[in-house]
């Protein structure tokens, strides 16, 4: 029986885990992420997983230790975030080349300097080539949907990478919402055992992982990652048309909402879409602009030709960045605006609440407001904008 | 005391004078670097005697001009608005890495990491043990109060066995988490730090005891003798879920159990 409970952002990914089971966490405290942690170590104390969990001395031996658990046949999962996902960089990349399925709840929160411990997806965006899949989460309930679907997705013999289940820190993460949670058995049956086929234990066929590869066979290594990387979008979508089988909730890897007439259509990923989909709802209302929210849930792999197909009717487009490619602008943007290369109307960039500073309802508004008047005036300069800066 | 006793009804009535710099003279204040302002620690928390420690010591010692900070991540995180010296934060674990490059480039400043346990004895470790081994010349307060604190209470590497923490609900079991962390004792097989030692905060002879060594490991810099390290046994009420007195009792009575009081290593005085 599915139960209905409030919990946090970081209670419902504790909860997946719980429902996970895995065979090995090991992890190191970083606000906000931290709870989830404490939640889950609870659960292992309480006796209700059997995980070996292991309180390590830093993230970078954090990912290490599921690293090498995944590789030995565990399955593995980890949390972290900001300058945490920052020390793990190192090992992020080796754990997508070697082909762990690891899943890992990153808690969104900016990049030092200056310290910070608040909301934006500089550490996640910053990961984006790291050959991790990403699904990001615009509330508590996607959070808990998107930890257990991540591991059908990373262990499927197809994929076998691994993948980033990103939720908003403290906007999420600390927010008490009410959580639809699946019974175990339904979870157990949905994410099913982990088997590697070449796992570091097997004596019968004795396993090498990560070793020396230089001009005589790196290249071909990428070539499997990238391939790999193919494969997951059909993946991810069968998951989450089963899940949604399963348990009502189905999931894609972009979310339209209110997209099929409308003229002004802003993009984005995150918690913010919830209110830019309120902005929506009230701006049609009140002042009868056709607008539409494009959510993207899976940001890799990259869902260009689908974001492009979402948005060809618009007559302007605004994509929202919390986060800034240094000398580029939004990393959002910029590969958006290449899945749409060779016509397909003007687009708008907005970078907006980096390092925690709120995204109102008022300021989500102006944005589309924003994009009505540079669709009518035709002025479409500057293209990178900034939302509730104090300048 | 010329003219105690003076203004509390019970002394002699006196017809000495006396000078205005004399009924001025002030016994006790704040130090000047010690900002007038309220901190974020916990009631009870060591950090607030240690800031003031350091504030004493650095005018003192007249060097309050010369002295930059490195600031952790965690608890003491923002040391710099409490203590009025030039400070640089580092990222986790890495203070004695930033000392290092702060002291190379301004041997004649005072250049000392002020760090808790997490940052200095878990993440940082390595960065702890190589600055040592080089023998920086620069010194290294080390808090350690058995917890990470800022986290929200998680075990640390000098948890004690048996210790309750969000991370080990149940109590620090050897078995899986290994023992607590003595840093002291650690970089004592090292050749280079001149001054290793162990105290803590929790009386006040203890306040004066940690005073005297701060004030020595920043002498052993000035000198150019060398890389030193005072490690402090510092209460953490909050998350040891203990009343301060519970908490200042406990460090006596359990803490210096498994970290014993002392001078490890003090190189100054042999030579
Ligand atoms: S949590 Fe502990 S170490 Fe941190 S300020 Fe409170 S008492 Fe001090």
């Amino acid at each position: 029986m599915a139960e209905r409970m409030a919990l946090t952002g970081n209670d419902s990914a504790a909860y997946a885990f719980k429902q996970i089971n895995p065979d090995v966490v090991a992890a190191y405290p970083i606000t906000p992420q931290t709870e989830l942690m404490h939640k889950f170590a609870a659960y292992v104390a309480d006796g209700e997983v059997k995980t070996e969990f292991v309180p390590v001395e830093s993230e970078h031996s954090a990912m290490s230790a599921v690293i090498a658990a995944s590789l030995a046949g565990a399955r593995a999962c980890t949390a972290t975030s900001a300058n945490g996902l920052a020390l793990m960089w190192e090992m992020l990349y080796i754990a997508a080349s070697c082909r762990c399925p690891i899943v890992m709840p990153v808690i969104n929160r900016a990049l030092s300097a200056p310290i910070n411990i608040h909301c934006d997806h500089s550490d996640t965006m910053g990961a984006r080539d790291t050959g991790w899949i990403q699904l990001y989460s615009e509330n508590c309930q996607e959070a808990y949907d998107n930890a257990l679907q991540a591991v059908r997705i990373a262990e499927h013999p197809d994929v076998m990478l691994p993948v980033m289940v990103c939720l908003d820190g403290f906007i999420l993460s600390h927010t008490l919402e009410g959580l639809e949670a699946n019974d175990d058995e339904t979870v157990r049956n949905f994410i099913g055992e982990y088997e590697r086929s070449d796992n570091l234990l097997d004596v019968e066929r004795p396993q090498t992982f990560g070793a020396f590869a230089l001009q005589n066979y790196y290249f071909e290594f990428k070539k499997q990652q990238a391939d790999a990387m193919q494969e997951a979008p059909a993946v991810i979508d069968e998951v989450g048309k089963e899940y949604g089988e399963l348990t009502g909730r189905s999931y894609g890897r972009l979310d339209p909402y209110r997209c099929d007439d409308a003229d002004v259509i802003v993009v984005g990923l995150g918690s913010s879409m919830g209110t830019a989909k309120q902005a929506v709802d009230d701006l049609r209302d009140e002042a009868g602009l056709k607008c539409g929210v494009l959510k993207i849930r899976c940001f890799r792999p990259f869902p260009g030709d689908l974001i492009r197909q979402a948005l060809q009717n618009a007559a302007i487009v605004g994509v929202m960045d919390r986060a800034v490619s240094f000398g580029l602008g939004g990393p959002l943007f910029h590969e958006i605006r290449s899945a749409r290369y060779g016509g397909d109307g003007p687009m708008l960039n907005f970078i907006y609440g980096l390092g925690g500073r709120d995204l109102s309802l008022d300021l989500a508004k102006d944005v589309f407001r924003n994009l009505a008047e540079a669709k009518d005036s035709g002025q479409v300069e500057p293209v990178v904008r900034y939302v509730g800066l104090r300048e | 005391m010329r003219s105690g006793n003076a203004g509390n009804g019970m002394g002699k009535k006196t017809t000495t004078k006396r000078t205005e710099s004399e009924v001025k003279r002030v016994l006790y204040e704040r130090p000047r670097a010690l900002l007038d302002v309220h901190t974020h620690y916990c009631a009870g928390c060591g950090h607030g005697t240690m800031h003031r420690l350091l504030a004493e010591v650095l005018e003192e010692l007249g060097v309050l001009e010369q002295a930059i900070g490195v600031a952790p991540v965690g608890c003491a995180v923002l040391a710099y608005d409490y203590v009025d010296i030039d400070w640089t934060e580092a990222a986790h674990g890495r203070a004695p890495a930033v000392a290092t490059g702060l002291k190379r480039v301004h041997p004649d400043k005072v250049v000392f990491t002020y760090q808790g346990d997490g940052d200095l004895a878990s993440i940082g470790m390595a960065e702890t043990i190589h600055a040592a081994n080089r023998g920086e010349n620069i010194t290294v307060i080390f808090i350690n109060n058995a917890i990470y604190g800022m986290t929200q209470g998680q075990m640390a590497p000098t948890t004690l066995i048996g210790q309750k923490t969000k991370t080990t609900p149940r109590g620090r079991d050897p078995e899986t988490t290994g023992y607590p962390l003595k840093v002291c004792e650690l970089l004592d097989q090292l050749v280079a730090p001149v001054l290793l030692a162990r105290t803590t905060v929790v009386t006040p002879k203890h306040v004066r005891q940690t005073k005297a060594l701060l004030k020595k490991a920043f002498q052993c810099q000035m000198e150019n003798v060398g890389y030193s390290l005072i490690e402090v046994l510092s209460p953490c009420p909050t998350y040891w879920h203990m009343t301060p007195m519970e908490a200042y009792h406990f460090i006596e009575q359990t803490v210096t159990d498994s970290f014993p009081l002392g001078v490890i290593r003090d190189v100054k005085d042999r030579a």
